[in-house]
């Protein structure tokens, strides 16, 4: 078992690596090798990646020795300002608390306007450009791009630039230095807007913070957080959101008239784009039901082969807006859980109403074998997403 | 059935909102868990259940 390589590949481009999902049924816990020669624990069962996820013994803190990273680009993300995806408790949750009252379900519902507009403006695009059009290109990475310059108070000219650089950080192909490097400027240019909105607060995200966060570094590493990890995301469920529901008209169909957010939550699911599962590093020995995993070992909670467990959604290939299975971890779990999740929601909510209801005849120009997916990136999605209407 | 939430553990996912927003809220000013009807309508109490089962953080404990 020891020559089992990680991550596995997959043979359909809607289902996660077959070889994860036997691991799942056969409840076997391999260890796994990565690129860097580390070897951590795989979890491929619910329950299982529900605890890595959420004991406290396990650290999320990349620049621990033996932390089992995804790729080279994984570990800029311990140079620059510290961002809550590598801090452990207690400062993660004191951390995150200063700022969570942004990212409550009541906060996401009065971003549905904001949302609803910028999807539209999207889809005027895309109706007004060449056909076939890029979904991508015109409705995706518009919708999540504006979201987050209006999250934070920045121009929507500067859209490419974080777009840009996010790509690169998140690009697993790439090495540390140059995802550092865009990182670095990013920091520079979202700590440069920290200094202006102390001098001259708006009504934005970091003007709000900036009470409570009173540390350039850390606020400014609270932006990054929300620009490379609240764009690319969105950006790609929407993409990939879409190719799925052409691929289930008739559930396309429902959305024209009923309220999407079942869907969302299906389609979260069913894609698991963290493809590469989460992971963590032991403090101290601990057991992972019955599993005991040692002090310095890591650990990888296959979300996408967990969002399939037949324990908790049974079927779980199909893919089913009916299903209501809202446990599932495409979110993570524990307290590193999605802080963005309740804006995500309304985000893709509206976008998938909106282009169910105004586009009735989208399809894809191209067959489905023609599609670029993101099979190299840390989170998956297609590259492009030619579509006809 | 009685509902208590431990707000030092929650971490403010708000799945709970969405599961029962009869039963539970988000304090405006921290994000955090607060009861709205710790001893729920018979109705809820499926949607309670929920919120418990999602809860990443355990935060939600029904008696």
């Amino acid at each position: 078992m020891n020559r089992v390589e990680f991550p596995m590949t997959r043979t359909c481009p809607f289902a996660p690596p077959p070889r994860t999902e036997e691991l799942r049924d056969n409840r076997q816990v391999p260890r796994v090798r990565l690129w860097n020669g580390t070897r951590p624990w795989l979890f491929t069962r619910f329950d299982d990646c529900r605890v890595v996820l959420s004991h406290p013994a396990f650290s999320a803190d990349k620049g621990r020795p033996g932390y089992p990273l995804s790729s080279a680009v994984a570990a800029a993300e311990v140079l620059g300002a510290p961002t809550l995806l590598i801090m452990d408790n207690p400062e993660h949750d004191a951390t995150r608390r200063l700022v969570q009252t942004e990212f409550t379900v009541r906060r996401g519902e009065r971003w549905r306007p904001v949302v609803r507009a910028a999807v539209d403006t999207a889809i005027d695009g895309l109706l007004a450009g060449p056909r076939p059009g890029d979904l991508v290109a015109s409705v995706a990475l518009p919708v999540a791009l504006s979201f987050v310059c209006e999250l934070l108070g920045v121009p929507y000219a500067d859209r490419e630039f974080f777009r840009s650089r996010t790509h690169t950080a998140n690009d697993v192909t790439l090495g540390t230095a140059e995802a550092a490097a865009a990182r670095r400027e990013l920091e520079v240019y979202l700590t440069d807007l920290v200094r202006a909105r102390a001098v001259a607060p708006g009504d934005d995200f970091i003007s709000r913070a900036a009470a409570r966060i009173t540390e350039p570094r850390v606020l400014a590493g609270m932006a990054l957080l929300l620009v490379t990890a609240g764009h690319d995301t969105t950006a790609n469920m929407i993409a990939l959101g879409v190719l799925t529901l052409l691929r289930h008209p008739d559930q396309f169909a429902r959305l024209r008239g009923e309220p999407a957010d079942a869907a969302v939550e299906e389609l979260l699911r069913h894609l698991t784009i963290v493809q590469r599962g989460i992971r963590r590093i032991a403090r101290t020995d601990v057991e992972v039901n019955g599993h005991l995993v040692r002090a310095g070992e890591g650990v990888i909670a296959a979300i996408s082969a967990a969002n399939r467990d037949p324990d908790w959604f049974p079927d779980g290939g199909r893919f089913d807006i009916d299903r209501r299975a809202r446990a599932h971890l495409a979110f993570g779990y524990g307290n590193h859980q999605c802080l963005g999740q309740a804006l995500a929601r309304v985000e893709l909510q509206e976008t998938y109403s909106a282009i169910a209801r105004r586009l009735p005849g989208l399809r894809l120009a191209v067959p489905v074998e023609q599609i670029a997916f993101k099979h190299d990136m840390a989170v998956y999605g297609v590259h492009a997403l030619p579509v006809e209407w | 059935m009685r509902v208590t939430a431990h707000k030092e553990q929650c971490v403010g996912a708000g799945l709970c909102v969405l599961s029962a927003p009869e039963v539970f809220d988000q304090n405006p000013d921290d994000g955090l868990v607060e009861v709205r009807a710790d001893q729920p309508a018979a109705e809820h109490a499926d949607a309670v259940r929920e919120a418990v089962a999602l809860c990443p953080a355990r935060a939600i404990a029904i008696g």
